[in-house]
């Protein structure tokens, strides 16, 4: 069995709202060095197979078809084996 | 025989009663809600994707609703040249369902916008603007995803297609910054597929029916859709 982790970001030519608000957030507390916030997604589930290969093609689609649109977001993901969930 | 509106409920949908009031009550057409789990579009004539937040719009904003069973039969129907029109999340879930190019992104403002509107209809000549004489018309919108983008090639290819059929504008007609509510690209409030039978707009018609509360302009676009069902001929 996998545990996989997915990272869903926005990608960098579209605006994010939510980043640029919580730098405004980061400045007002005197986090003077800090730039560039950008917000996205973290999803972990589970994959209940022992074939990576199985494993990485059922993350990649579901990724694809469902947890990020591609228009607007970029995804990676990691697959660490586990014994059971 | 009555022109039949079908009028799609997803768990969360929340102004599905305020297009059946509005086709059936105000305008007098037939109007039958249409079951996310349903298989069967009931013999419609036309599709309604009403506004609210189906699925708790977790994920993405449309994003689940895509899979509902109704949703394949929707798609079949927009492909075979019947008339769909998604308002505010009904929008949202055409963008999804790929019927519409673009996303929709957080207000800009990352506020929920709720108030009056003016749009410019740059489309006069649509399945679901030609019955509007006005150049300017004021609708409502209430949305905090609302904020339409697509990447540049998508963009100019909905303006030469003159797809985009509604802009937000300020009272005499022009599109400025100011009158954008919500960050979209161009000011677009309102787009059409390239066939011209799928229409998405932000703002919602139906809420602008009623004579009661002081604003009609939202009919003349459900009395186009149905003045083009009857130059179809099927009524």
């Amino acid at each position: 069995m996998y545990k996989a982790t997915v990272i869903i970001k926005t990608r960098k030519d579209i605006l994010d709202p939510q980043g640029k608000a919580a730098e405004q957030g980061a400045k007002l507390l005197g986090f003077s060095n800090v730039s560039g916030t950008r917000i996205g997604k973290h999803v972990e589930f589970f994959v209940n197979t022992n074939n990576l290969e199985e494993a990485k093609k059922e993350v990649k689609e579901y990724s694809e078809k469902l947890l990020s649109n591609p228009i607007m977001e970029d995804f990676e993901f990691n697959l660490e084996e586990v014994d059971e969930t | 025989m009555k022109p039949k509106f079908g009028i799609v409920e997803f768990p969360g949908s929340n102004c599905d009663h305020d297009a059946y009031y509005a086709v059936k009550k105000i305008l007098g057409y037939d109007a039958e809600f249409l079951w996310h789990k349903d298989t069967d579009i009931k013999n419609s004539d036309v599709i309604i994707l009403p506004g609210g937040f189906s699925y708790g719009d977790y994920l993405r904003t449309g994003a689940i609703a895509k899979f509902a069973p109704i949703m394949e039969e929707v798609v079949s129907f927009a492909n075979s040249g019947g008339i769909v029109i998604g308002i505010c999340n009904g929008f949202q879930v055409l963008l999804e369902s790929g019927l519409l190019p673009g996303v929709m992104i957080k207000n800009e403002s990352l506020k929920f916008v709720c108030k009056d509107v003016y749009l410019k209809v740059v489309n006069k000549n649509s399945t679901f603007t030609s019955k509007i004489e006005k150049d300017i018309i004021k609708i409502p919108i209430a949305h905090g995803e609302g904020n339409y983008f697509a990447d540049d090639d998508t963009l100019k290819s909905l303006k030469e297609n003159n797809q985009i059929v509604f802009e937000y504008v300020n009272k005499n007609g022009e599109v400025d910054e100011a009158s954008n509510p919500n960050g979209s690209k161009l000011n677009i409030a309102g787009i059409i597929n390239a066939k011209g039978n799928v229409i998405g707009m932000m703002p919602h018609p139906e809420r602008a029916c009623d004579s009661i509360l002081g604003n009609i302009d939202g009919q003349q676009i459900f009395n186009s859709i149905v003045s083009n069902l009857k130059l179809l001929e099927i009524y």
